[in-house]
């Protein structure tokens, strides 16, 4: 009986520490891999009901309740109805690129929890550039996207791909430097050992700043509301996927989604304590987590209006820019002083004072200008 | 510096989510910015000037409740107004209150539901939409259960009203007219101060005062460059001569200017229904008119304070049963001349935004 030995193995397997990179047992790919996209999937599912749910509690209406209990199985019957839609290519477009470009987005959402721990130790690679593998492969899925806006010969489509990758290109630094701040701290590049130094502080006290500017920047890089201008609804139809429809839109869809629960879950484990906290198996806190920073995403989008392409810009490079730069330098100072592990709290008074100073003047210095072209 | 790329024809609309019915925009984009913009209408031509000649006097009275259909009580009244002008009807004390009261409550609805999709098409996912929508929802009630209709009211008669209104509409226009300007101050505190908003809509798609005069705009679109023009108050029709209210305007003319001009209307539209519930007498609420009238051979022009502007039905007799013309002032088209002045040099984004901040109804338009 090998598979039940395998499966024993396994479920031990997930309490153990990460071993080194390579050197696991070939099941241990297999065992997370299968993980991994289970759990990327029903996490969409999650995520998805959470936003209708939410949006429609926001907006004083009531939402999918009728499939399933409390609507939980909405999804799973929209996949099905989008599943049975023709796929319809338009007749200009690049063929080849535009049957690529749905994987292209999708595939690097799955990638990306390969280094993500679930409890601890519990993942498929603990790398030891373990962030910068998660910055490098976020930013394919732009790739795909623009391939898509490209080849579909749309405008709409083309206008939504050009300012995401605008958007993308010029919010990266500002999420990048902030990611730089808890890696100072942390003293490693490993979200495992990044959660396992949060063992008594969460790093949202210590790095405020860090927490905001890469939620901010993060909101931006997957396309939510404010910053949602790839896609905006009211200009640009559907933006880049205008052209798309059945299974190839689903997984824009559930790509899009995607992203949102794996800025989520970084935001979760870099500034949470990931799997960390009492009382409840780390998956489990791991999950709520990433189910709550979800929220705030879906409460923004439900409150705030849609900014411009200039305005979106200027937030990235006059707002965001020089705060992510001075949050680096401040902790890199406080890092250098070598600041005593057991004051980390006072570390945490220092940098949100600092963080208050910091917004407030830089909302006064800092004006959203018109935009107007003279023709 | 600026970067100049090839200039690109985008065709936006007939079907668009965002153009308001079927108008057509045809852009000329450098990158995101408006270079030229061309509108074309005409998809919702029904020819209603037209048929309005094939009808009796009181059968034009539906018509008009398909040219704006956010507002249907105003052009009902509009309409009837001309008619009445025209073969010099009185109409009886409660009908007039009656009227008032519902015009009133029409621009309420109307406002309503031009601040909900101005902040849809600013990007608002849905939200401030589905509250205003929430109040209009018991205005349209309350018509409801005056008229049996919740969109095409066909209220208005020729000599008045065409029913009177039941016993339980005062306590419920009393309940809504108490609970709404809590509503509205909500609304308010959500957008009038909201950072993004601003930035948004502040500033942009400026209207210059000429340019308003010039091209006929009235309404809020006018009132927003800070010109004091109310059609209750210049030549009070009706018997808003009566009523006790102010006439709130903007000072740039911009986008932020015509939506806050909307929002305290709301309010000031909420005082003349409290003061006419205060006033409103007994008695009958339609003049004894035949259902086929003659008017002698003459001329008559009707208008009121619509919406979105002044509305007019320009009414010939030539003393048959039929109008031998009915021509209608259209405010949403001379609004939209406005939009070309408005719009170049604007992002796309702005454009949405601009456009938006007319409340334009296609069915007016194309007529």
């Amino acid at each position: 009986m090998v598979i039940p030995n395998i499966a024993v193995d396994a479920v031990r397997h997930l309490g153990a520490v990460a071993p080194d990179w390579p050197g696991h047992p070939w099941w241990h790919w297999v065992v997370f891999t299968l993980i991994n996209i289970v759990f990327i999937l029903v996490m969409i599912i999650g995520v998805i009901y959470i936003e209708r749910r939410a949006i429609a509690w926001f907006a004083a209406r009531t939402g999918p309740n009728r499939t399933g209990p409390f609507g939980l199985l909405q999804a799973i019957a929209d996949a099905i109805k989008i599943l049975l839609k023709e796929f319809i290519t338009p007749m200009n477009a690049d063929k080849i690129v535009f049957w690529i470009a749905p994987a292209v987005v999708f595939a690097p959402v799955i990638m990306i929890f390969a280094v993500v721990p679930f409890m601890n130790g519990a993942m498929l690679a603990d790398l030891n550039i373990g962030i910068l593998f998660v910055v490098a492969i976020s930013s394919i899925s732009t790739v795909g996207v623009f391939m898509a806006g490209w080849s579909s010969s749309n405008k709409y489509s083309m206008i939504g791909a050009m300012r995401l990758v605008a958007s993308v290109i010029s919010y990266e630094i500002p999420v990048v430097l902030a990611l730089a701040g808890v890696v100072l701290i942390a003293g490693s590049l490993s979200l495992n050992d990044i959660v396992l130094a949060q063992q008594t502080v969460p790093f949202i006290l210590v790095q405020p700043l860090g927490f905001f500017l890469l939620f901010v920047g993060g909101c931006a890089e997957i396309n939510r509301s404010p910053f949602d201008l790839m896609e905006a609804d009211s200009e640009l139809v559907a933006g880049f996927h205008t052209e798309y429809s059945g299974m190839k839109f689903a997984m824009y869809y559930l790509g899009e989604y995607g992203e949102a629960v794996v800025m989520a879950t970084i935001i979760s484990t870099l500034f949470l304590g990931g799997w960390q906290w009492p009382f409840l198996p780390g998956w489990l806190w791991l999950i709520l987590k990433i189910f709550l920073v979800f929220f705030t995403m879906v409460w923004t989008r439900a409150t705030l209006p849609r900014v411009r392409i200039d305005q979106l810009m200027a937030v990235a490079w006059k707002f965001l820019f020089p705060l992510a730069l001075i949050n680096l330098l401040v902790t890199a100072l406080q890092v250098l002083a070598g600041w005593p592990e057991d004051l980390l709290w006072l570390m945490g008074i220092v940098n949100y004072v600092l963080l208050g100073v910091l917004i407030l003047l830089w909302s006064r210095m800092y004006k959203v200008g018109w935009g107007r072209i003279e023709v | 510096m600026q970067l100049r790329t090839e200039p690109y024809v985008l065709n936006m609309g007939p079907v668009h989510p965002s153009t308001h019915g079927v108008f057509r925009m045809r852009v000329t984009l450098d990158g995101e910015a408006v270079l030229n913009l061309e509108p074309v209408f005409g998809y919702l031509h029904r020819g209603v000037e037209k048929l309005a000649e094939e009808r009796a006097y009181s059968g034009v009275i539906p018509l008009t409740d398909r040219l704006d259909y956010v507002a249907s009580m105003t052009n009902n009244l509009a309409y009837v107004l001309a008619v009445e002008k025209l073969a010099e009807i009185k109409v009886p004390e409660r009908a007039e209150y009656l009227r008032v009261i519902m015009s009133e409550l029409q621009r309420i609805s109307a406002h309503l539901v031009s601040i909900g999709s101005f902040t849809n098409d600013s990007g608002c996912y849905f939200t401030p939409f589905l509250y205003m929508y929430r109040e209009r929802e018991k205005i349209v009630d309350l018509f409801d259960m005056v008229c049996g209709q919740r969109l095409l009211y066909n209220y208005m008669r020729i000599g008045g009203v065409s029913q009177d209104i039941p016993d339980e509409f005062l306590p419920a226009l009393r309940k809504v007219v108490k609970h709404l300007p809590g509503r509205i101050n909500e609304y308010d505190r959500l957008l009038s101060e909201n950072e993004i908003f601003l930035a948004r809509t502040k500033g942009v798609g400026i209207l210059p005062k000429e340019t308003a005069i010039n091209i006929g705009a009235s309404g809020p679109v006018l009132r927003s460059t800070g010109i004091e023009w109310d059609i209750r108050k210049k030549d009070p029709y009706s018997i808003y001569d009566r009523f006790d209210f102010d006439i709130p305007t903007g000072e740039a003319g911009d986008c932020y200017d015509r939506y806050y001009v909307r929002l305290q209307e709301m309010r000031q539209s909420i005082r003349i229904v409290e003061q006419a519930l205060k006033q409103i007498p007994s008695g009958p609420v339609k003049a004894d008119v035949p259902q086929l009238i003659r008017p002698p051979v003459g001329e008559a022009y009707g208008h009121v304070e619509g919406p979105t502007g002044e509305v007019g039905f320009h009414v010939v007799s030539d003393g048959g049963i039929a109008p031998y013309r009915c021509h209608i002032r259209a405010p949403s088209l001379m609004n939209l001349t406005g939009l070309y002045d408005m719009s170049v040099g604007w992002k796309v984004q702005d454009l949405i935004v601009i456009f938006g901040s007319f409340a334009i109804t296609m069915g007016e338009i194309d007529r």
